[in-house]
Formats: C-alpha cells, sequence, structure tokens
C-alpha cells in the first residue's frame, strides 16, 4: 500500500446496492407478492409458488419441458439464424445502394407493421401445418429489425472514413467490405438481438394455435388438464430463454465485436 | 507550378463557397489555407483531394488536369481534422490500409509500416486501437497513415483543431519539421494565423468563397492588400476616424483604417520629449498581462485602441493619463489596403519595438 493513502479509507460496495443493481432485490418482490395474492385464490386459477415449483418439477423429471424448449429453441435457431443472414446481406445491399432502396423500401415500410401471427394463416396453406410454417415464419418475424437497423446502420457510416479510405485509392468494393460493413457491426448487432426477441414471440404464438409440441403448446395445452402451475411454468421458462440467449448474445458481442463499437 | 487551380466555382445551393478561386502551387511548399470559418477553404482543400467536385474551373496537378480524376487515383494524402482512423482496425492495419490497396507484399508492408510508426515517433502502438491514443498520438498515425501510399501531395484539414492548446503546440513544430525532411508538397487548411504564420512558406488567405491574397507568412503581415486581410491578420483594431489622429491625414476615399498594437507605443505621460507634433494623450482602460508582454487598451479622446507594452518599459495602470504614439496604420477603400506612415516622425530610427 502506497505511504501517501494511509487514511484508512476503503470505498465500500454495499452488498445490499449490488443485490438491488442486479435486480434480485425486484424478483424478491414479485414473489413475495406473489406468494400473497396466491392465498386469496385457488391453485387453479393462480397457483402459489410453491405449487408452481412442484408443477415444475414433475414436468421436468417426466421430460415434457425439455422436449418442448429443445423443439421451440430448435425451430427459433434455424428460423433466426436463415433470418438473420438474408436480412444483413440485403440490408447491406439496400443500404448501400440507392437503386435497390427505392425498390425494396416500399414493400419493408409495409410489411414491417404486419405481425408475423398476422400472416400464419397464410403460411399453414402455403406451408404446411409441419415444422417448414414454423421456421418461415420466424425467419419473417426476424428479418424485419435486422434489416431495418443494417439498413440504418450503413447509412450511418461516417463519411470521412470513407472518404480516408478513397483518398488512399480504396475501390467502391474495398471501401464496402472495409469500411461499411465493420462500421455497420453495432446496428446489425442490435438488430439481431431484437430479431431473436420477435422470434422467440412469435414461435410462442405459432405454437399455440397451430402446434403439437413446443413452449407455446406446452402453455396452451395445459389449460385444458387446469394445470395452472404448468402454465406458469411455462411463462417463466419462456423468460428466462429469453433472457439468457439474450446474455449469450451480449455477452459474445462484447467479446468479440468490441473493437467495431458493440458496446453493451 | 506544382498544384494549380484555375477559375475554381462551387456552391452549394445558394452559398458560393468557392467564387472563381485562382492560385498556384510550387513544389515542395508548404502552403496554409487561411480563414475565418465559412470562408471556403475547406471545400477548396477537398476539390483539389477529389472529394468534392468544382462546378466549374479546372484544377491541375503537375501539369495535368485531373478533373476527371477520382479521388482515388489522384495520389494524395489526406489527414482529416477528427483523424478519421478506422476505430476496428489496429494501429498496423490502419497504417497499412493505403499499402493493401496498391497490392504490396506482406514483407514491404511491415517494412513500410515500421518506418512510418519511426517517423511519427510511436514505434510501439502498433497493436493498439485508435480509442487507446490520445488525440495527439492519434493524429500522428493518420499523418502516418496518408504517407503511407507514398502520395505527392499532402492536404490537411485542421489538422491540430481537436487537440488541446499544448499539444498542439508541439504538433505544429513537429510537423513542420516533418514535412520539411520528407520534402512533400503539403497544403494545410486552418483558421488560426498564428498556426499559419508559424509553419507555413506561403498564405492563401480565403474569405468568402474568394482568393484575398497569396504570399509568405511576412508578406501577409506587413503588407496585406485587401481590407479583410488588414483587418483579419494580426490582433487589429479598425479605426473609423483616423484622420483625428496626429501624423495621420483623413483620405476620404479611403475611410476606415486599422491599427495593430505592435505599431502603438504608450508611455507615461510627459516623459517622452520629442515628437511633440505626434504625441496623443490617452488613458488606459484595460490592461491584459499575457506572460511575455502586458497588453493595453488606451482611450484617446474617443478612439479606443490596443498597445503591447513590453515588460521593460514603466509600468502603468488602470485609468492613468499616458502619451501614445502611433508609427503605422492601414488604410483601405473598397478593394485595397495601403500602408500609412505618421509623417509626423521623420526620424526613422524610431521604428517599431
Amino acid at each position: 500500500m502506497s505511504k501517501f493513502n494511509n487514511s484508512g479509507y476503503v470505498r465500500k460496495e454495499s452488498i445490499w446496492k449490488k443485490i438491488i443493481q442486479k435486480g434480485l432485490l425486484t424478483w424478491l418482490i414479485l414473489l413475495v407478492l406473489w406468494f400473497i395474492a396466491s392465498l386469496y385464490y385457488t391453485d387453479d386459477f393462480l397457483p402459489s409458488p410453491l405449487t408452481t415449483l412442484k408443477g415444475a418439477i414433475s414436468i421436468v423429471t417426466n421430460g415434457t419441458l425439455k422436449e418442448d424448449v429443445a423443439i421451440s429453441l430448435l425451430r427459433v435457431a434455424k428460423g433466426w439464424s436463415l433470418g438473420v443472414a438474408v436480412a444483413v446481406m440485403l440490408g447491406l445491399v439496400v443500404g448501400q445502394f440507392k437503386i435497390f432502396g427505392w425498390i425494396l423500401e416500399p414493400f419493408l415500410s409495409f410489411f414491417r407493421f404486419v405481425p408475423a401471427i398476422g400472416l400464419l394463416t397464410l403460411f399453414l396453406m402455403w406451408f404446411g401445418v409441419g415444422e417448414k410454417s414454423k421456421v418461415v415464419l420466424i425467419f419473417y418475424a426476424t428479418i424485419f429489425p435486422v434489416m431495418v437497423n443494417t439498413i440504418a446502420g450503413v447509412r450511418a457510416v461516417d463519411t470521412s472514413l470513407v472518404q480516408a479510405a478513397e483518398s488512399m485509392g480504396a475501390s467502391g468494393i474495398r471501401i464496402f467490405f472495409t469500411v461499411v460493413v465493420p462500421s455497420s457491426i453495432p446496428n446489425i448487432f442490435t438488430g439481431i438481438r431484437l430479431g431473436l426477441s420477435g422470434a422467440i414471440i412469435s414461435i410462442v404464438a405459432a405454437e399455440m394455435l397451430a402446434s403439437q409440441s413446443g413452449l407455446g403448446y406446452l402453455i396452451y395445452t395445459s389449460r385444458m388438464y387446469y394445470r395452472t402451475d404448468w402454465i406458469f411454468t411455462g411463462i417463466l421458462t419462456l423468460g428466462l430463454l429469453g433472457f439468457l440467449a439474450d446474455r449469450l448474445l451480449q455477452f459474445l458481442g462484447g467479446r468479440y465485436l468490441k473493437h467495431f463499437g458493440v458496446k453493451i | 507550378m506544382y498544384i494549380e487551380l484555375k477559375h475554381i466555382n462551387k456552391a452549394f445551393g445558394d452559398f458560393k463557397a468557392s467564387d472563381d478561386v485562382s492560385f498556384g502551387i510550387e513544389k515542395g511548399r508548404l502552403v496554409g489555407l487561411l480563414g475565418p470559418s465559412g470562408s471556403g477553404k475547406t471545400t477548396i482543400l477537398r476539390i483539389i483531394a477529389g472529394l468534392e467536385h468544382q462546378d466549374s474551373g479546372d484544377v491541375f496537378i503537375n501539369g495535368k488536369l485531373v478533373n476527371d480524376i477520382n479521388a482515388s487515383q489522384r495520389g494524395i494524402g489526406f489527414v482529416f481534422q477528427n483523424y478519421a482512423l478506422f476505430p476496428y482496425m489496429t494501429v498496423y492495419d490502419n497504417i497499412a490500409y493505403g499499402l493493401k490497396v496498391q497490392k504490396k507484399s506482406r514483407e514491404l508492408i511491415k517494412e513500410r509500416v515500421r518506418e512510418l510508426l519511426k517517423l511519427v515517433e510511436l514505434p510501439k502502438l502498433e497493436k493498439r486501437y485508435p480509442e487507446q491514443l490520445s488525440g495527439g498520438q492519434k493524429q500522428r498515425i493518420a499523418f502516418a497513415r496518408a504517407l503511407a501510399p507514398n502520395p505527392q501531395l499532402l492536404l490537411l484539414d485542421e489538422p491540430f483543431a481537436a487537440i488541446d492548446a499544448k499539444v498542439r503546440q508541439e504538433l505544429r513544430t513537429w510537423l513542420k519539421d516533418m514535412i520539411t525532411q520528407i520534402g512533400i508538397t503539403s497544403i494545410f487548411v486552418t483558421h488560426d494565423q498564428d498556426e499559419a504564420i508559424e509553419i507555413t512558406d506561403q498564405i492563401i488567405v480565403t474569405n468568402r468563397g474568394r482568393v484575398e491574397q497569396v504570399g509568405t507568412p511576412m508578406d501577409i503581415y506587413r503588407n496585406p492588400h485587401t481590407p479583410f486581410v488588414a483587418r483579419f491578420i494580426g490582433n487589429s483594431t479598425i479605426l473609423s476616424e483616423y484622420g483625428r489622429l496626429k501624423g495621420f491625414d483623413a483620405d476620404l476615399s479611403k475611410p476606415y483604417g486599422v491599427v495593430r498594437p505592435e505599431y502603438v507605443k504608450v508611455s507615461k505621460y510627459g516623459v517622452i520629449q520629442k515628437y511633440q507634433n505626434a504625441l496623443e494623450e490617452g488613458i488606459v482602460k484595460k490592461v491584459t498581462f499575457r506572460g511575455g508582454y502586458t497588453e493595453l487598451t488606451v482611450d484617446m479622446n474617443g478612439i479606443e485602441l490596443k498597445a503591447i507594452h513590453s515588460l521593460n518599459d514603466e509600468i502603468v495602470s488602470l485609468g492613468e493619463k499616458v502619451n501614445v504614439l502611433i508609427y503605422q496604420i492601414y488604410v483601405f477603400d473598397d478593394t485595397q489596403a495601403y500602408q500609412l506612415i505618421n509623417k509626423n516622425l521623420n526620424d526613422s530610427s524610431l521604428y517599431y519595438i
């Protein structure tokens, strides 16, 4: 310890501050409120946290939950990754080349406001009740936020960077790949995160309406057996999955895309 | 002439950024484009670089008409005010950028980057990212990057504007040495006259899209040709009734005058016996200590002007009655400026301070 710092003062991070910061307190309060509220109602209407836990254990041990989660995740993974790939490429092109912007943007600004669920019936008719229609749905839900953000990213590229590259003799194609694309990465990343939440929302809705499996199906069918505790379990799992997936994305972004300006 | 601009015009909407701009620059010179903001100096620089296109007029580089040649083909190094380093590339990759464009071999790139990092005195920073550098370091790297592809002409757009005063001073001297050492023709935009006067061989003063005067710093400073230059250069005070000053006759065709503080001598009242018919009386209105000298503002019967007061001179204080001697002023009409020497000062040995 430095001899100039012998006042003995050490800044303490209070443990309470940490608990509040991490949101733990919020969860604790919610849990207590939930518990109190559950005292006034039957388990069929509002199961207590404990009942829910028991229900959760039962569907975890018999493997139902795991299976549904896996199916939903697989559908999201397929549709979302496909959507990201297509939307990033399209977004880059639309953002960079005015002509594609003129052609695609009217379409984009119209369908952006048509939610995936609105098209579910059509997709079922066109792609059948199987996996294909769900993947298409997720794909659809993903492309808009990713594309819109990618386009915004391309258009926000610092012109002085482009001109710096130009003054060093770089061709248009080189500038596109060495300046425009890397500069757009923070926006693309934001789009990808938004796309993921859109994908999860859409898949659950689709599974509720037209599926024999998945988390949405679990939530929806539990109603018929009056297993409100399973409904709660499904909802909590959904929130947790979304949270974890986003955290994973943030972690990867912060780790590998830091120098592109991705901030988490 | 190495660089030649002929009758360049450029408008942005109603705003005329370049109004019939013509000038030439010799090879190897370090030239300053000096003017207030909005005077069109950056536009001229960008037109030379090919980053902006003139509405009419011709640009020649090394005798070749480059109007239709893209920025990427002009062989020009450009240093931006905000550095414009690629934030997602290391220092090494930033400097290597132009060399990769030229498809140079890996070894050659490596060698050249090392050489440049040494030149800009930052040899150990190649793995850093721009955000890990200070403003001064960023600008040096930007300079190295612009020089990497061996350009024939270096253009610098207010390169020190975003850097704090102390480092700026250091960097200025460094840049001048560097450019002299390399011998590259350079044009440098600034709104700071001290900067332009200190480091350039030649100054082009711009105002409202026009070239006001071209000359050496000394020339611009001592012989301003236009009313604008007379007012803009130096710490000038504008005089509307200079005919009231002793030793200066009013010329109705040249209604305005300016006086610079170094041409004004203030002394304790009654100390100077000579030049009685040139000596004025005044009251000290303001005393500003500048470190190496004191700047005084004196009021002479309604005419206020600034004077430099040396630390060796007897101290005068606020409100004190003093004698004021004005050696020379500049007077001008609408288009030209003229030097006017106090005619009552016959003794030519008493010149300047």
